[in-house]
């Protein structure tokens, strides 16, 4: 049992600190309770060194439990990544803190206890540990969405979020004991050996797609995107933040390891399928973000775009295609903790997040102008940043499979289109920070260091994947081709 | 000596260097920006005169980028684009030049003006796809703020959207198809010498070409403004800043073209062939359909825009001739164009500073109340007919000489008449109108040229004349680089 628990020490670790803050809570006056997050956001640090640790490392492709936890490459990877996105959000937390008004220290441990979920995750190797992980992520995320018990929005936000999360929630397991009772087995490995004749059966194929229409809600894919503007919106932009980076990648990571790796056949035949769903999601997200004013639901179809993107690493089928996934989620993440940071910064409360609340920001605070500039130059891919070279990649990996299936060109064209359409209203954002004419205050916006070191390094990391992609994409590499083997 | 490298680089390091003025030392910066590039246009110069024509690629900098992509930062020069590289030289200078009328923000401005002029002389200097694409888009992005922020006219924001949409759109077809070219090519490399070797020996998958090629020729069509995708540029260089409208109408609308003749043809020449033709008819569209449209204008800026857009027919048609004397004349008339653009954009500049219109029908007599400015739009306006002593008289001549025997004979005879008739009506009229008859009533107090200014588009227009009468200089090493991209387009005819 010991040398099963070194597996899962990472995850003990997180959950054992968001007890502790819970813990802390009851001892700490009200103004300590402030640092508790930068504390905890250390810890994770922490705990994020630890991962590269030899002892941690030489696990790699190692198995536990019976073969449903699952480290390799690729678990490792989105490990680090789901650490460093909840460091991120644990910071913004702190900032945020004064608009929660009650419960700070729950919200941190909330977000925790989400890590941990999405760490788990991204090691699933059996559908019971899936769907756990899944539902660990999802019920937490009810709370940390409807935190703000005064705001109504924050509140239909949450019920939102429970129903529909609760009907994929449906599909999914509904999907698995479809699967369950064809396959016997909720093992991935068992699925894998077992899938050859499998692919003749009409339930599992039925179950299969149930559990992808589940995970298409959690990366909110067409048709399953109907929640993402108004939760976004609702949502503390903390947990909008994490919702939009830490639970999409979590999809991303079970949809690569199911349809890349278990299921590859059952992905070649829907083949079809997922590029009409990739190419809907793409206009989909940014048709309808064309119009919207509010900066938060920008983002959230924008963030269904950026899904539909993301999707085409999954249709390429290749080892490209997922590492140039890898490498266009490490990205977004950077992209968006920083513009989410900022449009936090820059609004107060109370009010919306409109789009005219930046008008005069290169006034206000040029370095905030300048990275969410930044922002959303790489949001719109275009060179030398981070989205460019993510885009690049994922283009490429479509590309390459693309000569042989009419639908490969359909789905670039769709894409072009909608980088076109996305560089229009991510224009708009940059038009306003530079040239509004209607600004409402001067006030310059004080940045406590933490955010401050935060956006720092998100504006340095989007340069840096933009401009030095090698080693990233060495590591994307790595990452994937130890769980492809 | 690498002088690319440092052609490229001065401008980038000017950049960052203005970054650290503070933005009330206008002065400071402006030498800065001038400096860089009169010390990269001398760099230019000396690498242009220095380079021997052998086939050979000179001045290389070849840095490993991307290991597991096979990516390069790989500067080189060959027949083809030192000159091109020296045209675009002299017109960053000259734009730096016409700078001084930028009153606000002087210190962003002048960053983004230098990043573009890195970037665009970066863009042909590349002989590595991602590379080539990475500077087009470097150089693209300041262009759309420029006019965003420091455009003129009520229709800024319209320009700026519009603009912004098609020539993403453009670089965006040109992406997918260049990436189309290395993943059809299967050779884990960038290198555009390299492909082309590649593709010598063994061809791209013939229906794979007959996707890659229209999505290259549409791709870069947009950004050269192809008619029926034209409709951006007079509109944008209306609106831009002038140094903004020099530098890209001159220089990185180039690009295209340069994209065209470097990857598009012989990466797909099959693909080349089938769509070619289509490409000559445009062209004519070009030539006939702007230059009509330029008959109409009163403002002069869109009438200098359409008569470009209806320019770019030339160049389209040189490359549709797909011979040695047709894409010779076609790069010939980019370097000459390119020129001439930009001293018509730098003129206009200095009219509007005037009195902040461009109306041609409240203008006249402007020759006698500025004679400098005055004959060097009237010099501009000659070349753009086509007058021979120009550079651009040798390149549209050339290709005229290289349709008609490609077998574009319709199309010729139309071209050449559209051409000389249309062009010459509209620019005879522009010079009526403009400087000849009466002073008109606001450019009373108008002045001349400022010795700064004047420098630079003397300059331009030196080198207009001096490529007119010695188009030799150009074209020796443009046709041994023309020659082998006809030999891998059409192996069985001779040239």
């Amino acid at each position: 049992m010991g040398d099963q628990l070194e597996f899962i020490q990472l995850e003990v670790m997180v959950v054992a600190l968001g007890l502790l803050v819970l813990l802390a809570d009851l001892f700490l006056s009200e103004s300590a309770r402030r640092s508790l997050g930068y504390l905890a956001a250390g810890s994770l640090g922490l705990v994020f060194l630890l991962s590269f640790r030899g002892g941690y490392t030489s696990l790699v492709d190692g198995e536990a439990f019976g073969g449903i936890y699952r480290l390799d490459g690729l678990a490792l990877f989105f490990k680090r990544f789901f650490l460093l996105t909840a460091i991120f959000v644990l910071v913004f937390a702190v900032d945020f803190a004064s608009r929660l008004r009650s419960g700070v220290s729950e919200y941190l441990a909330f977000i925790l206890f989400a890590l941990s979920g999405m760490m788990f995750a991204g090691s699933a190797n059996d559908f019971s540990l899936l769907f756990v992980a899944i539902e660990l992520i999802t019920v937490t995320f009810y709370i940390l969405v409807s935190f703000q018990r005064h705001r109504m929005q924050s509140l239909e936000a949450g019920v939102k979020y429970l129903i529909l999360g609760a009907v994929s929630s449906a599909f999914l397991v509904y999907g698995i004991a479809l699967v369950f009772g064809e396959a016997g087995s909720l093992k991935f490995d068992a699925i894998r050996d077992a899938h050859a004749r499998l692919l003749q059966n009409k339930v599992f194929l039925f179950g299969m797609l149930f559990v992808f229409a589940g995970l298409a809600f959690k990366i909110s894919a067409f048709p399953f995107q109907i929640w993402a503007p108004d939760v976004y919106q609702g949502a503390p932009t903390p947990t909008t933040t994490f919702l939009a980076v830490g639970s999409k990648a979590a999809g991303f990571v079970l949809l690569i390891r199911l349809f890349g790796s278990v299921v590859p056949e059952l992905t070649e035949q829907w083949t079809g399928m997922l590029i009409v769903v990739a190419a809907l999601t793409i206009l989909y997200g940014n048709l309808c973000a064309l119009p919207q004013r509010n900066l938060k639901r920008l983002l959230a179809y924008s963030g269904i775009a950026n899904a539909g993107y993301l999707l085409m690493g999954i249709v390429a089928q290749s080892d490209n295609g997922t590492a140039a996934i890898l490498y266009y989620l490490v990205g977004y993440l950077f992209t968006l903790v920083a513009a989410f940071m900022i449009i936090n910064l820059v609004t107060r409360e109370g009010e919306g997040e409109d789009i005219s609340c930046l008008a005069g920001l290169n006034k206000r605070s040029p370095f905030l102008a300048v990275a969410l500039t930044l922002c959303a130059v790489s949001l719109a891919g275009i060179p030398p940043l981070a989205g460019f070279f993510g885009k690049f990649l994922l283009v490429k990996s479509v590309a390459a499979e693309a000569f042989g299936n009419t639908g490969y060109f359909a789905l670039l064209a769709v894409a072009v289109f909608g980088v076109v359409v996305s560089i229009y209203y991510y224009f708009g954002i940059i038009r306003t920070i530079y040239w509004s004419k209607d600004t409402l205050d001067n006030s310059p916006v004080a940045i406590a260091w933490p955010t401050r070191m935060v956006l720092g390094l998100c504006v340095a990391a989007i340069l840096y994947l933009g401009i030095l992609p090698d080693k990233p994409i060495n590591w994307a590499n790595a990452a994937t081709k130890i769980e492809t083997k | 000596m690498d002088w690319l490298l440092i052609i490229v680089m001065l401008p980038l390091l000017a950049a960052v260097a203005v970054g650290f003025v503070p933005g009330r030392q206008r002065r400071v910066i402006r030498g800065i920006t001038v400096g860089a590039s009169g010390l990269s246009l001398l760099c230019a110069l000396i690498a242009f005169l220095s380079f021997e024509i052998d086939g050979e690629l000179k001045f290389e900098t070849k840095v490993l980028w991307v290991e597991s992509l096979g990516l390069y930062f790989h500067l080189a020069a060959d027949g083809i684009n030192i000159g091109i590289i020296l045209m675009g030289a002299i017109v960053a200078f000259a734009a730096a030049c016409c700078a001084d009328d930028i009153t606000h923000r002087v210190k962003e401005f002048h960053i983004l003006l230098n990043v573009m002029i890195g970037g665009i002389l970066g863009a042909f200097a590349s002989m590595d796809l991602f590379f080539f694409y990475f500077f087009h888009e470097l150089a693209l992005v300041p262009t759309f703020i420029m006019i965003g922020v420091w455009g003129r006219g009520a229709n800024r924001n319209y320009a700026t959207y519009k603009i912004t949409l098609y020539l993403s759109l453009g670089a965006l077809l040109a992406l997918i198809g260049l990436i189309g070219v290395y993943v059809q090519t299967g050779e884990e490399s960038f290198s555009i010498p390299d492909l082309i070797d590649k593709v010598g020996k063994k061809p791209i998958n013939e229906a794979a070409q007959q996707w890659i090629f229209p999505l290259l020729m549409f791709g870069f069509g947009i950004l050269v403004s192809l008619w029926p995708f034209h409709t951006w540029a007079p509109l944008g260089y209306g609106a831009a800043p002038t140094a903004t409208a020099m530098l890209h109408a001159g220089v990185l609308k180039k690009f295209g073209l340069y994209g065209i003749i470097r990857v598009a043809i012989p990466m797909a020449p099959i693909g080349a062939q089938s769509w070619l033709g289509v490409l000559a008819w445009l062209a004519l569209a070009n030539l006939l359909y702007c230059g009509l449209v330029a008959v109409r204008q009163k403002d002069l800026n869109l009438l200098i825009g359409n008569s470009s857009v209806a320019h770019m027919g030339f160049i389209f048609l040189g490359i549709a001739s797909l011979n040695v004397i047709g894409l010779t004349g076609a790069v010939l008339v980019m370097i000459a164009h390119g020129l001439l653009a930009a001293l018509a954009f730098g003129l206009s500049g200095h009219l509007y500073r005037q009195t902040g219109s461009l109306d041609m029908s409240r203008m006249g007599g402007l020759l006698r109340q500025m004679p400098l400015a005055g004959s060097a739009l009237l010099m501009a306006l000659f070349a753009g007919c086509g007058l021979p002593g120009f550079a651009n008289f040798a390149g549209e001549i050339t290709i005229f000489f290289a349709a008609w025997s490609a077998g574009l004979k319709t199309i010729t005879v139309i071209a050449a008449w559209s051409a000389l008739v249309i062009g010459s009506l509209y620019m005879m009229r522009a010079i009526r109108s403009i400087l000849h008859g009466p002073l008109g009533g606001d450019w009373t107090k108008a002045s001349d040229l400022s010795p700064l200014v004047a420098t630079a588009l003397g300059l331009l227009l030196a080198a207009l004349l001096v490529f007119g009468f010695a188009p030799g200089l150009l074209t020796k090493g443009i046709e041994g680089e023309v020659t082998k991209i006809v030999r891998l387009a059409k192996p069985e005819a001779e040239r």
